[in-house]
């Protein structure tokens, strides 16, 4: 793996491996010294065009872990906002010779795009509303955490799907483990074909009952003003988890961060069937291992780069 | 020709060539037969048995074996940029585009900057495509001010100073009152509206097909209806004014279905349809490249297939381009931000020659009917391979596999969808209003002594 653009181009193989290098990775955080030398000298730019709190945290916080160098750019104050081009700004971070860049935008195939024209390796940390992949994969990895397996499970992703990338990734990654997945939401807010990818379609949650795992996505409160739907009170009444529709043996997840009382009531967000705080921590090892998998047992010198320092003759050398 | 004073091009010393034993190919004229074409002083002046034709002095010689001569390519639909945008096209390297495509005769849009919605600026363009378009150009002008969608422009004026019809293209026309008051005025100003359909309330925000695809992408998505819905009003509209109207670059199922219950019923309404629409669909858009960002967008197989259906009988009236130049740096960014629009002039024949002609979808001589009468609804006649016309001629290596590049075009943009494509039969020379436009550089040329 030179890149992870997307849970698309995922073999379950290849997140089985993600998983098992995240499993270790939980074992160090155990440890009293919680940092291992695997990326040490090399240097990880997370480039954010959108405001992330936990993505952007979990990522510098995983970069530092593995030793590695890092910096964060953000669209505010930086040259993205005097207008230079992503292909511009991409050209000059790539002149930090990075093992990897992190990258969030409101584009979609921004990743890709920024893998088209970089040296390093590229993680998609969202692209507009197409994907979300370390997401996904943390997701995955924090409920078989509780559950083992995947396969056979049945999933229900609740909300805003029409303008969630977790939705997309999540719904993927799921899939490719081995579960059910159905997509439960205001009908303006589900994609109109998205039946084609193999989920289940529901608009009210009368069958919630047949989920192992409910998935809320978080709803913005914007939506109402494009009329998507008619008010936060009515969205709330039809497709709230609450403790009357969440039973005892369903495990409740949240991408974060919890609109309390809209999409989730309070009481089920602190109850022990939520794996939300889990979800957080999963962050850290899932996007170690990323990291990990990406760039350890790469070549970290770029070619032609001049002559290295050995090489360089010095005063007083004989020639 | 009828209207023939509202095309313009550079003037230049007529053409005089044989070809010789070119498979001369006009459907209109039921003429399908190997001879010796002979253009004299810019004229078809004979179509003789092969090796029948006398040289005579100047004539250039040709060797048309394995050559087929078509009647040239007209295409009502292209964006020339001039002026305000040169860096993506001018006249001369638009024509020049067009030329390499086989066409003899093109229609420029006015969504410029400024949009050509004033006479002084008609003029401008007119005056400089007498110096400097290799092939006749013809110009629309705005239907409405600043393609404002609110005021009409000067539309009697700008009849009378040569525009060859009206069109916002680029932008629909929102407003049903708007469009309901210019159709009223072309009883003053006499030219053909052409009509970018566009609902945009309902396309608002997409920027590709709504579809599975968009779906899976999760892009915002213009759906089908945003199109199909406006044709019916304007169709209502055009019957009521008891008017005609061209409708501009179908690309849905639903759309096609209106336009044939409405021409069934009797409505004066002619439309075009694009090479990309014919061959591609939103599965392309997967790739994320803006190459495959166009309005309307590339939509799903199954209205590929009524488009491909409704140009086979007739429903759709002929192909045009959409011919859209863009520079690299807005093309290179995120699909979403992204400019509308792909170049298509050097690619048309040669890639519904590939896709449809050849697997058998479409019969050669619709496609060269389709591609020749873009200009009737404008009053520009299709060319005839016949003696005495104009010189209007492909000649065409309908065998030659080529791979479209990266790079390469006459055109001064190369946002082309079809890039890296492998596709059979290429335009070696272009003769348009008389007067050799293009050949192809590898392709030579004897000259009778």
């Amino acid at each position: 793996m030179k890149h992870l653009l997307g849970v698309e181009d995922l073999s379950r193989e290849e997140m089985e491996r993600v998983l098992e290098r995240a499993e270790s990775f939980a074992e160090v955080g155990r440890r009293d010294i919680k940092k291992v030398p695997t990326l040490r000298g090399r240097t990880v730019v997370n480039l954010f065009y959108e405001s992330s709190t936990r993505t952007l945290s979990s990522f510098e916080l995983a970069s530092k872990r593995l030793s590695a160098d890092v910096v964060s750019v953000k669209s505010a104050g930086s040259s993205v906002d005097k207008g230079e081009s992503l292909k511009d700004t991409v050209a000059t971070l790539s002149a930090y010779d990075p093992a990897a860049i992190v990258i969030r935008s409101p584009r979609a195939g921004a990743a890709r795009l920024v893998a088209g024209w970089t040296e390093a390796s590229v993680i998609n940390a969202g692209d507009g509303k197409h994907e979300h992949p370390t997401q996904a994969l943390l997701d995955v990895f924090t409920l078989r955490q509780r559950t083992d397996s995947l396969e056979g499970l049945d999933i229900w992703i609740v909300g805003d799907v029409l303008h969630s990338r977790v939705a997309r990734s999540c719904l993927l990654a799921f899939q490719k483990m081995g579960a059910k997945v159905t997509l439960c939401g205001p009908p303006t807010l589900i994609p109109r074909g998205i039946e084609g990818l193999g989920c289940r379609v529901s608009y009210d949650l009368d069958d919630l009952a047949e989920a192992d795992v409910v998935y809320a996505l978080r709803m913005q409160r914007e939506r109402m003003s494009e009329s998507f739907v008619p008010s936060l009170r009515e969205y709330a009444s039809r497709y709230q988890i609450d403790s009357r529709r969440l039973g005892p043996r369903q495990l409740l997840m949240h991408p974060g961060p919890v609109n309390r009382g809209v999409e989730l009531a309070p009481e089920v967000i602190d109850s022990p069937q939520s794996l939300i705080t889990a979800q957080v921590e999963s962050g850290l090892v899932v996007r170690m291992a990323i990291l990990y998998e990406l760039l350890a047992g790469t070549d970290r010198s770029r070619p032609d780069r001049g002559p290295s320092p050995a090489d360089t003759p010095t005063i007083g050398q004989p020639a | 020709m009828a209207k023939q004073a509202t095309l313009c091009m550079r003037p230049g010393p007529p053409a005089s060539l044989i070809v010789r034993g070119a498979r001369v190919f006009d459907p209109r004229l039921d003429l399908d037969a190997h001879r010796d074409l002979v253009v004299r002083d810019g004229e078809i002046a004979e179509l003789a048995e092969p090796g029948a034709a006398a040289e005579f002095e100047g004539a250039e010689m040709v060797d048309g074996e394995r050559l087929m001569a078509l009647p040239a390519f007209v295409d009502p639909h292209v964006h020339f940029r001039v002026p305000g945008q040169e860096h993506k096209e001018d006249l001369e390297t638009g024509t020049r585009s067009a030329a390499a495509g086989g066409y003899c005769a093109v229609i420029a849009m006015a969504n410029t900057e400024p949009p050509i919605d004033s006479a002084a600026v008609l003029g401008s363009v007119r005056d400089r495509a007498e110096r400097e378009a290799s092939i006749p150009v013809g110009f629309v002008a705005n239907v409405t001010r600043g393609m404002g969608g609110a005021e009409l422009t000067e539309m009697a004026e700008l009849a009378d100073s040569g525009a060859i019809g009206f069109s916002d293209d680029g932008q629909p026309i929102a407003d049903a009152r708007v469009l309901r008051r210019a159709l009223q005025y072309q009883r003053l100003a006499h030219r053909l509206i052409a009509l970018h359909e566009e609902d945009p309330d309902l396309s608002s925000g997409g920027v590709m097909h709504e579809g599975l695809v968009s779906a899976a992408l999760g892009m915002a998505g213009v759906p089908s209806v945003s199109e199909s819905t406006m044709i019916a009003r304007d169709c209502s509209l055009a019957v009521f004014e008891d008017t005609r109207i061209h409708i501009q670059h179908l690309s849905a199922r639903a759309s096609v279905e209106e336009v044939s219950r409405a021409k069934a019923a009797g409505v004066r309404i002619t439309c075009e349809v694009t090479p990309h629409h014919l061959t591609l669909t939103d599965e392309a858009v997967r790739s994320l490249d803006a190459r495959f960002k166009m309005n309307p967008p590339l939509r799903s197989e199954d209205d590929r297939q009524a488009l491909i259906e409704g140009l086979r009988d007739g429903t759709i009236d002929c192909v045009a381009t959409d011919h859209a130049p863009h520079a690299v740096e807005e093309k290179e960014v995120p699909f979403e931000e992204a400019a509308w629009g792909v170049t298509g002039l050097e690619t048309a024949f040669a890639a519904l020659h590939t896709e449809l002609v050849l697997p058998g979808v479409l019969p050669l001589e619709t496609l060269v009917e389709r591609m020749t009468c873009g200009g009737e609804p404008f009053g520009i006649e299709a060319p005839r391979l016949e003696m005495g016309a104009p010189a209007n001629v492909t000649l065409i290596d309908p065998e030659l596999a080529w791979t479209v590049g990266e790079e390469g075009y006459e055109s001064r943009s190369y946002n082309n969808c079809f890039g890296g494509r492998d596709l059979t039969g290429r335009v070696l020379m272009t003769v348009a209003g008389g007067q050799v436009a293009f050949r192809q550089r590898s392709f030579a040329l004897g000259v009778a002594s």
